[in-house]
């Protein structure tokens, strides 16, 4: 073993307890959303399923749905991601391992009271904010620390040059304790009056959703792709001009075109989404550039194909951003399943995918053992591929067809529902195929989890067993 | 970019500038908004809702209603309709030879083919819209040359646009309707229609609460989950309760008992009914309807 490998070996050894705490708890909050989700889809099956159940309403389950899947794995996956990433990246172990341990599980038990809270009621009523107040102060305070300790790593770096995966995360640690303080005190501690509300909530939604989830999985997707097609990254200046781009026009994103706001807002939006399309493609050649011509090792190909076709979701699913933004297109897409559908792509098609390639490449290293289940995580890459597909074309194309007969008022509205109702069953089967991946990414990290949980009893009973045998020869 | 305070300037440089444009700018701009005056009136509007009906908005928000119904309604424009309001001394068989020959005048060829299409299929009745959407220069003309003839016509400004012509509203919704909301719900999906003036449109309490029991009792196809919990099944003591649900037979409870709305559905039942904006404003404006007598619900 060389210096180099010494070293990387220290630095994941140095995370394993906090990825582990991160990535377990974020497993288990995926399969919570995938069933949240068929329940919520349930409803379209059968209406009278939950008319006695408050719990399980449509309204409450679907939005629980969403926050488990944005809130239980996304933030908390991305969060483990950049800590290794920016440990490995600076060549620097973590210090202090148990304050992200700890902040891990504050975090999960946040999930844990929002969820709750979603479903007896306690909503707050906006969108991606819908955690009651009990829950948003323990997610931000462990966020906080998370951050935080990602940063103290970050600046202790040995490697003194930045490079680009580098900013694009160290933006994204920064980006949510502001607007999620702001959107919390600003909605839910002292509200703002009337429809600045919404507004505000618009501009939480898009930062959260579309920037904040950029930044860490374009961030992944730029250090994972060169590592495992083994090439240095070469497009410095093309990296940093997608960073700028990105957060300056994806920030203005987010606010519906005809919204009962004063008019100059909708227009500022659709001015900086139409300038979108300048990061999404200078992502796009960043990540061609990368892999271009390569020939992948056996090892990294699972992990290679899900960040890969996270990159794809993320062009698609950018360009339906762009698509809602623009009055002449908006014009149909709006207020139909085409809003919702962009919101899957984002969360499951880009994010979750690229988180999955990144989780099953660093976990392994991290924790000291290899995968499980090896060939069911390479099936899991077809199962939940096609399960987006089947999730997210079939909300898009109703969203598009019902848009157009609400254009129709001869149509009456009750057709309009009925006939969208196909579209949403068909959905449903993408759902099913999205709970059998997310099983099988839960069996691989509780499988991991588990064995070195064991390996750690072992240890410590050869331990305790040790000086009792030299105590009792010297005795 | 060597060192990590220059990516930390960056992002508060974006961040910073897209909280100043969506979140300081429209505070400043909305934040200390108040009650705005009804176009050619002296009422200040909105009127804030009672507190039951303010108690039904949290109904609202606990059950996610949001999730499913928008409540902002969009238009595409602002048109002027000309309704003939009498025929005067005419004929109606000097009127159809009158409008003819109106359609042929060069002064109104851009209206003259909504005027022909409007006309074909008129059985006579009173008022009768005989332009819709047109410019107001064309309504003017129009109405001119109806006056001279002795015809009785007035101008009305109306919204146009497809939720307008679902009778979704009768204006586009602007800032001022939800001055009083906490949370603002505007909804973002229409799984179901949209609710900005569903109080206008079903002015019943009684057909709200049945609709929350039972949807597809009241509206044919709905595909909306029934809300039974909001309800309880009580013992009928003596008289029935005045809001008893008048259930058909396949939902009624055993005989003996009744179905009761709780205080949420009440609640949420005056929050759904508050729910009209039905005068134009400085924003919004069009011509009000005349009092029609007690509409019935309409879907």
């Amino acid at each position: 073993m060389n210096e180099i490998e010494k070293l990387d070996s220290e630095i994941d050894a140095s995370c394993r307890v906090s990825l582990l705490a991160l990535f377990v708890g974020a497993a288990f909050w995926l399969v919570v959303a995938s069933v949240l989700g068929l329940i919520a889809s349930l409803n379209f099956h059968m209406p009278e399923a939950f008319a006695n159940c408050p719990w399980l309403t449509y309204g409450r389950v679907q939005p629980a749905a969403d926050d488990a899947l944005l809130y239980g794995f996304c933030i908390p996956a991305g969060l483990g991601v950049a800590l290794w990433l920016l440990a490995r990246s600076g060549r620097t172990p973590v210090r202090g391992a148990l304050v992200p341990f700890v902040a891990a599980h504050l975090w999960h038990l946040g999930v844990l009271v929002g969820l709750i809270g979603i479903l007896a009621g306690y909503s707050t009523g906006f969108r991606w904010l819908e955690f009651p107040r009990g829950a948003s102060s323990p997610l931000f305070y462990a966020y906080l620390l998370l951050a935080l300790w990602a940063m103290m790593t970050f600046g202790a770096r040995r490697e003194r040059a930045t490079s680009p995966p580098q900013w694009f995360l160290v933006a994204a640690l920064f980006w949510f304790p502001w607007i999620y303080s702001t959107a919390n005190l600003l909605l839910v501690a002292w509200p703002v009056r009337g429809v600045t509300q919404a507004v505000v909530a618009w501009w939480f939604g898009d930062n959260l959703l579309f920037v904040w989830l950029a930044l860490v999985g374009v961030g992944a997707a730029f250090y994972f792709l060169p590592k495992f097609c083994e090439r240095p990254p070469q497009t410095f200046y093309l990296a940093l001009f997608a960073f700028w781009t990105l957060v300056l026009f994806g920030s203005l994103c987010g606010i519906p075109q005809g919204a009962p706001v004063p008019a100059w807002l909708p227009v500022a939006s659709s001015v900086a989404a139409a300038l979108l399309l300048v990061p999404l493609l200078a992502v796009v050649i960043v990540a061609w550039r990368a892999v271009r011509g390569s020939v992948l090792s056996k090892w990294d190909h699972g992990p290679f194909c899900f960040v890969g076709a996270g990159v794809v979701c993320f062009f698609l699913s950018g360009l339906m951003w762009m698509a809602l933004a623009c009055p002449e297109i908006c014009r149909v897409t709006e207020f139909t399943w085409f809003v919702p559908a962009q919101a899957q792509l984002q969360l499951y098609g880009f994010f979750a995918l690229t988180m999955f390639g990144a989780i099953y490449h660093i976990l392994p290293r991290s924790a000291g053992f290899e995968l499980p289940f090896p060939k069911l995580a390479r099936a899991q890459f077809w199962i939940s591929l096609s399960g987006v597909a089947l999730l997210v074309a079939p909300l898009a194309i109703g969203g598009v067809a019902q848009g157009r007969q609400l254009q129709n008022p001869g149509i009456s509205f009750a057709v309009i529902s009925n006939s969208t109702l196909p579209f949403l069953r068909v959905s449903t089967t993408g759902q099913l195929l999205l709970l059998l991946g997310n099983l099988i990414f839960v069996l691989n990290v509780f499988g991991l989890a588990s064995a070195w949980k064991r390996s750690v009893l072992k240890k410590a009973l050869a331990l305790v067993k040790a000086p009792l045998e030299t105590a009792e020869v010297q005795a | 970019m060597k060192n990590g305070f220059r990516i930390f300037l960056a992002a508060l440089v974006a961040l910073g500038f897209s909280w100043c444009a969506f979140v300081l700018a429209p505070v400043l701009q909305l934040g200390a908004e108040k009650q705005t005056t009804v176009l050619n009136s002296s009422d200040l509007y909105p009127v804030q809702r009672g507190d039951f009906a303010a108690q039904g908005l949290q109904v609202y928000r606990a059950n996610g209603c949001a999730a499913c119904h928008t409540a902002q309604v969009q238009q595409d424009g602002v048109g002027c309709d000309v309704v003939l309001t009498g025929m005067g001394t005419n004929q109606p068989a000097d009127f159809k030879a009158f409008m003819k020959s109106l359609c042929e005048l060069p002064d109104l060829q851009n209206c003259s083919d909504s005027l022909s299409k409007n006309l074909a299929a008129w059985n006579g009745a009173l008022p009768k819209i005989l332009l819709h959407g047109a410019r107001e220069a064309d309504a003017g003309k129009l109405a001119d040359k109806l006056s001279a003839a002795g015809l009785k016509s007035e101008v009305r400004i109306v919204a146009t646009g497809p939720d307008i012509a679902r009778d979704w509203g009768l204006r586009h919704s602007v800032a001022e309707d939800f001055l009083w909301d906490d949370p603002v719900q505007l909804g973002s999906v229409r799984i179901g229609p949209d609710l900005a003036n569903v109080g206008a449109r079903f002015p019943d309490a009684r057909w709200q609460l049945l609709h929350l029991y039972a949807p597809q009792v009241v509206v044919k196809g709905s595909t909306m989950p029934p809300f039974r919990y909001l309800f309880k099944m009580e013992k009928t003591r003596g008289e029935p309760a005045p809001d008893a649900l008048k259930l058909p037979r396949e939902l009624a409870p055993p005989s003996g008992y009744e179905v009761v709305p709780t205080d949420q559905a009440r609640e949420l039942a005056a929050y759904l009914l508050s729910l009209r904006a039905e005068v134009p404003l400085h924003d919004a404006p069009f011509t009000p309807p005349a009092p029609a007598p007690a509409r019935p619900n309409k879907p």
